[in-house]
């Protein structure tokens, strides 16, 4: 050090000489000292050189942190936060203040890239990125399927395991990247936008093997982010293995644990689709057999009504011998009444008839030549005419020898 | 991407045909030519799905710096 001499004659400094002085003693004292406090006024102004102050219970620190080495920062600072900042104390010479010049930051407790994770998730949750109502829907039978991942690493073949050995026919491109280092995020968000561009793959792979969280940076930053938000292709992320989430994860359309669980998604799909296509064949063919039944039956029930003349027919043949039957059975009544009273009254009748009064002894006379004429007076007889006697059991012809008329007897005119 | 894909016209054509020839008091004309036309699109939905080649490319650009994809070797 180098301090000017204090006895006296007093040297005068000027201000700008002091704060030089202060400023080297400063510097060369502090050059490399790490500090720990909270954050407070944090500012960020377009030049990109974040200015803050460190402050604990007691004191504070004015503390600047520029573009050349805040750049490698991976998260951005927050009033309240407890971190942990390498650098070397300076003096502001323009206004006299101390001043904290930080080279690095860290966050208390909390990686930087976790903390990077956590703020780029949570801002572009914010935004919306992540919402359902942006995600698309898988294809349903994607033919051209889009891989974006390293040529050299184990996703590839895992991927093309999958879809080569599950199912024939599928067109794979894939768009070598790096999957980790300073190239990869910028690698991986370019090939999203070329299969865009390009407009072939109908749905898309991204991924990598797992690994820490320092390998996986590329899948957590917000270039990739956003150029799988812009995909216009479905895209199924598939990075790490299960437990790990990254950005992408949260904006693909589709999330898959692993890169051959991305392609089992896309298998899956395809056989869905195949056996989709084998139920509309089968529905549509026994719905057609259902229709072609319907008519038949229908056909069958028609003709069974077309039938139906011949059965009114039948009803009315029936109809009419009922009534035939029915008819004979009246006239049969009918006919044994008046028979019975036919028989009635000609035994009635037979009282009356001559031949009864015959058979009581009497005789009818008819003249021989007058067969038809009785003779019912003795005027109408001659001796010797024949005449006809007629008996009940017979007859027999017998010759007149007298007549007597009787005196009293009233002479009839036949 | 925005292509025309044939296939889904005729899943979708498929399922209308199902759909529609499932319904009652179809005259059966109608349901014959929807049944055609469901077969027909079936098929195609099939010869679709078996027609796709297996390939594996890269994609890469030319020259001109035009996107193109050319086979890809990974045995190695």
């Amino acid at each position: 050090m180098n301090l000017p001499n204090t006895i006296s004659p007093p040297t005068i400094l000027t201000i700008s000489a002091l704060t030089d002085l202060i400023k080297d003693t400063l510097e060369d004292n502090f050059a490399q000292v790490w500090v720990r406090g909270e954050i407070s006024n944090l500012s960020v102004p377009a030049s990109g050189h974040w200015y803050f102050t460190l402050k604990d219970s007691r004191s504070q620190l004015r503390c600047a942190m520029f573009r050349t080495h805040n750049r490698r920062i991976p998260f951005r600072p927050k009033n309240g936060q407890q971190v942990i900042c390498q650098g070397r104390v300076s003096l502001y010479a323009q206004r006299g203040d101390v001043q904290f010049i930080g080279d690095s930051m860290e966050v208390e407790g909390v990686g930087g890239l976790q903390l990077a994770y956590e703020q780029l998730k949570q801002s572009l949750e914010l935004e919306g990125l992540f919402e359902q109502q942006h995600k698309q829907t898988l294809p349903s039978h994607p033919r051209t399927i889009g891989v974006i991942t390293s040529a050299t690493g184990a996703a590839i073949h895992d991927i093309l395991n999958v879809l080569t050995r599950r199912f024939a026919g599928t067109h794979i491109i894939l768009r070598p990247v790096m999957v980790q280092g300073e190239q990869a995020a910028s690698e991986v968000a370019n090939a999203i936008d070329e299969f865009n561009s390009h407009q072939q793959a109908e749905v898309l792979i991204v991924g990598r093997g797992g690994g820490s969280i320092e390998d996986l940076q590329a899948f957590n930053t917000e270039i990739v982010a956003r150029a799988i938000y812009a995909s216009q292709i479905p895209l199924i992320s598939a990075v790490g293995h299960e437990t790990d989430y990254t950005i992408a994860d949260f904006v693909a359309d589709q999330r898959a644990p692993t890169p051959s669980a991305a392609a089992e998604l896309v298998v899956k799909n395809r056989l869905e689709l195949e056996q989709h296509l084998d139920q509309l064949s089968l529905r549509l063919q026994s719905s057609m057999l259902n229709r072609l039944q319907q008519i038949k039956d229908k056909q069958h029930n028609l003709s069974e009504r077309l039938r139906s003349p011949a059965q009114l027919l039948k009803i009315k043949q029936q109809r009419f011998s009922a009534l035939r039957q029915q008819l004979l059975v009246a006239f049969e009544r009918h006919y044994t009444q008046r028979r019975q009273q036919l028989l009635h009254l000609s035994a009635q009748l037979d009282l009356l008839s001559p031949l009864h009064t015959l058979e009581r002894g009497f005789a009818t006379i008819s003249l021989t030549s007058q067969p038809k004429k009785m003779v019912r007076t003795t005027h109408q007889l001659r001796q010797g005419d024949s005449i006809n006697l007629r008996l009940h059991d017979g007859r027999a012809v017998a010759t007149i020898t007298q007549v007597t008329i009787s005196e009293e007897q009233t002479v009839k005119q036949p | 991407m925005a292509k025309t894909i044939p296939f889904e016209e005729s899943l979708t054509n498929l399922e209308e045909c199902v759909k529609r020839l499932e319904q009652d008091d179809l005259p059966i004309d109608e349901a014959f030519k929807l049944f055609e036309t469901g077969v027909k699109n079936a098929q195609r939905c099939q010869k679709s799905l078996q027609n796709i080649e297996t390939k594996v490319e890269r994609l890469t650009h030319d020259q001109h710096n035009n996107l193109i994809t050319q086979p890809l070797d990974l045995t190695d």
